[in-house]
């Protein structure tokens, strides 16, 4: 993956850079030692490594402010790091950027039930939201599969999701005021507890901006009581044209269950081999489950169980109680940890219309024999974000490449079939380079004209979203300007 | 009223475009520029509509009422429930969906099922130099690149003529039933509607009437499971009044998405978005000659005395607009609240790159 070469004016400037961050930070917060730094030179896409210049742990937003103006002042770049979950690279630093992570920032600023939004730092984790409003029965809806580590500012970042999105929305849905902190260090105040801000909607594209606009310390979310319960059933079919027909039958019933996940063949073996979860062997596999009232659940049970009936389903297991939901899902939560046991592999993130589902699966399988590499599908057929997984020998030389190559193709392919390149991980470096296959350069300037008006030099997350290429102009007028 | 028919004339009339232009869908909702008329009222159609994917893509200048009916065919619906305007402004024409999505327009249920935004997909649109741009898909999960989607939603043409959008639709609710609690006051009915909002029961509405005395409490589903949760709430909320449940539903929630209760009243009509709590103690601060409540208290319709400045009376964070008036008092007073200065700075430096030769409805939203 090419990163711009690092400025060595600014490489120059390090001592003189960490005395002016020490002068407005206390010691511990301004990590200089290079062993130390490395603990900063990628987040969870370790296939890129690059140490920072420097890494920084503020503990507050006037912290941050202090920080960015700093690095404004110097003409330094910034990388914005939530836990470092990011798997597209998003938060991978270049060597003459301050890394600043918002880990510290993790406290709960206000918890207001009655309006129904908590007000959090956005170094908290995702999970340690929900966690902080459990005892009144409410929860914090986005659920990202990461969420145990990821942070909220990630969260913000990369508008994440998960698979209780098709009911209750990703991050975006979720998220009703920030505290923004430019790149020349001013805060400003977006949106609130209120629902109506007035004006553009500058909450809307910070959201999922991937930390180019600016540093959000502080955030206002949603917060929704919990349902009465929730309960699943599991479908197995012997052919994924079949599965993708009952998930849109159900949906065109008028049911909207809270998840729809899909599993195919080799995901399915994989999964059964490392958890016993006791799924059975056949070519799909639906795990779909409804919430509200014990009435509310059967019925919506009731309708679901007779529309995959009617496709003829190999298995059809609806959850009793507690534990046989739990074993539902069992398989499923360790399909990525199950995969892993067998293999190294490469987790992508597409997403494409429900309706190209079998077609898409049909040619995926296809290019697996082209490229001679196996994948694994999991969805989230609800919403149509698809994580085909595929399998490498990290130690076989060539094989990444093959990867990478195959990995493409499968975004590209999603994008033809009426889709877009990442549902919720985000671009990062990752798929940067394929941004053109979904955009027209027009398109992409429009969002490049966002970007300068946050952040007119350039310096906030550099080289992340938008091909290098597309973006050469503007990085080497702002250099220029330095 | 220049009404081209395709997306590619749209994007030529502005390319060719020196003075300001007061960009329209039906022109319901009485934003009025001085400028050459441009609707988009002639690019019409339905592009794709995937009932078993819950989406719809569709031409801006399509009437709303036309994209119901298609929904309604499938038993689907917009969920945000968009209000029409005309009854409140007498204005006449025919409501687009590109004109709800320009204008950010939601009705009750956003508080639970989200707003305008939340459902709008992707978008295409000619900005200030006449260039076409897309942004988003028609995939309800999409983080690639900016969203500019959202962006554009609310955006009242300002940073570019919305040509076609694209929509997550959802399945109308087998039933709808309501719980009217009488007799309680502003205070009493916020903690009720904040009570009802923070139970498992799935309200998809929270309104209050001081006029009634009347705060009323949706519910949506199966027709069973709606039953089950209006007695839950029948039994929960006898605290706060005398809860019981009402008979019809539909009208009382298009009066209260309408806000019809000041149809036909002189005077101007601001709209007010708080956090519900504080609306307890902002409403006596408006001295306003009626109000009415949404979203569990945190939308609030006042009636004014033509020619009243409310602004200086809120005194929490929040927002308004005057959304009725003469010109003259719009003129003075301006339509939209303005933005504190690195807001209003940003927004600036927004429209003036999207919209580089300042004509795309000047001096609407600051």
């Amino acid at each position: 993956m090419e990163m711009p070469s690092p400025n060595p004016a600014i490489l120059a400037r390090k001592a003189r850079l960490a005395e002016r961050l020490l002068a407005v930070l206390p010691d511990d917060a301004v990590i200089q030692d290079e062993a130390e730094t490395r603990a900063y030179e990628c987040d969870a896409l370790t296939a890129y490594r690059c140490p920072p210049l420097l890494a920084v742990l503020p503990r507050s937003t006037q912290e941050v402010s202090d920080i960015l103006r700093i690095c404004h002042e110097e003409g330094v770049p910034v990388v914005p790091r939530g836990a470092g979950t990011s798997l597209a690279g998003g938060a991978l630093p270049t060597a003459d950027c301050v890394i600043l992570g918002v880990a510290r920032m993790n406290g709960v600023l206000e918890t207001d039930y009655g309006n129904r939004i908590i007000r959090v730092q956005t170094g908290r984790t995702n999970l340690s939201v929900s966690g902080a409003v459990e005892e009144a029965d409410f929860f914090y809806a986005p659920d990202p599969s990461s969420q145990l580590a990821c942070a909220i500012g990630g969260n913000i970042a990369m508008n994440s999701g998960g698979a209780h999105c098709l009911k209750y929305g990703v991050t975006t849905n979720n998220l009703l005021g920030v505290t923004l902190v430019m790149m020349d260090g001013t805060v400003v105040e977006i949106g609130g507890a209120h629902l109506d801000a007035g004006g553009l909607d500058l909450l809307g594209v910070i959201c999922g901006s991937e930390g180019q606009l600016g540093v959000v310390t502080e955030a206002t979310l949603r917060i929704l009581r919990k349902p009465e319960g929730a309960r699943p059933v599991l479908i197995g079919y012997d052919s994924n044209e079949v599965a993708g027909a009952c998930v849109s039958d159900i949906i065109k019933a008028g049911v909207l269950p809270v998840a729809i996940e899909f599993m195919d063949r080799p995901c399915i073996e994989a999964c059964e081999a490392f958890a016993k979860a006791g799924y059975p062997m056949c070519e799909a596999l639906l795990i779909v489950e409804v919430e509200g009232s014990p009435e509310e659940i059967d019925h919506q049970l009731g309708l679901i169980i007779e529309i995959a009936r009617s496709h003829n389903p190999v298995e059809l297991r609806e959850a009793g109680d507690a534990e046989e939901a739990g074993r539902i899902w069992l398989g499923r939560k360790s399909a990525f940890g199950a995969m892993g046991q067998i293999n190294d592999y490469m987790c992508l993130d597409g997403t494409i219309p429900v309706s190209s589902l079998p077609y898409v699966l049909r040619r995926i399988g296809e290019m697996s024999q082209e490229f001679g590499l196996d994948v694994a599908n999991v969805f989230h057929a609800g919403d149509g974000n698809m994580h085909p997984l595929i399998l490498f020998d990290a130690n076989k030389p060539g094989d990444l490449e093959i990867c990478e190559a195959f990995g493409a193709e499968i975004l590209k392919l999603c994008v033809e079939a009426g889709g877009c390149l990442t549902g919720e991980h985000g671009v990062g470096i990752e798929k940067r380079d394929l941004m053109l296959h979904q955009y027209s350069a027009t398109d992409l300037e429009a969002q490049l004209k966002v970007k300068d008006v946050f952040d007119p030099r350039w310096l906030l997350n550099p080289a992340k979203v938008f091909p290098l290429a597309v973006t050469e102009g503007r990085r080497t007028a702002a250099m220029a300007a330095e | 009223m220049l009404t081209p028919q395709s997306e590619a004339e749209l994007a030529e009339i502005i390319a060719g475009a020196s003075g300001p232009l007061c960009i329209q869908g039906g022109g319901t909702r009485g934003l009025a520029i001085d400028g050459e008329g441009l609707s988009t009222r002639g690019l019409t159609g339905v592009e794709l509509y995937e009932p078993g994917a819950l989406t719809l893509v569709v031409r801006a200048g399509t009437p709303v009422a036309e994209v119901e009916a298609l929904l309604a065919a499938e038993n689907q619906r917009l969920a945000f429930e968009p209000m029409d305007h005309r009854g409140l402004l007498g204005t006449g024409g025919e409501p687009t969906i590109g004109g709800v999505i320009a204008a950010g327009v939601s009705g009750p249920r956003r508080i639970q099922a989200g707003s305008a935004r939340d459902h709008l997909l992707g978008v295409r649109f000619a900005d200030g130099a006449g260039q076409i741009v897309k942004n988003g898909g028609r995939v309800m999960k999409n983080v690639t690149g900016y969203d500019l989607v959202k962006l554009m939603c609310g955006a009242h043409g300002t940073l570019g003529v919305l040509s076609e959008v694209s929509l997550k639709v959802l399945p109308v609710a087998e039933a709808s039933a309501t719980v009217a609690i009488e007799g309680a006051d502003l205070g009493a009915a916020v903690a009720a509607m904040s009570a009802a909002l923070g139970s498992p029961y799935d309200v998809t509405g929270a309104a209050y009437d001081p006029e009634k005395q009347t705060a009323f409490i949706r519910v949506e589903g199966f027709a069973d499971s709606a039953a089950y949760r209006c007695r839950r709430l029948v039994s929960e909320l006898a605290g706060f009044g005398s809860p019981r449940i009402e008979d019809e539903s539909a009208a009382l929630w298009r009066g209260i998405r309408d806000a019809a209760a000041f149809q036909g009243r002189a005077g101007d009509i601001w709209r007010i978005s708080v956090k519900p709590s504080d609306a307890v103690a902002l409403a006596p601060r408006l001295q306003a000659e009626a109000l009415q409540f949404d979203w569990g208290g945190g939308l609030i319709w006042a009636l004014l005395p033509a020619g009243t400045d409310l602004r200086p009376r809120i005194n929490v964070p929040g927002h308004a607009a005057l959304v009725r008036a003469g010109a003259g008092t719009r003129a003075r007073l301006g339509v939209f609240q303005p933005q504190p200065g690195p807001l209003a700075a940003l927004s600036a430096g927004l429209r003036r790159q999207f919209d580089p030769k300042g004509i795309l409805n000047p001096g609407l939203m600051g």
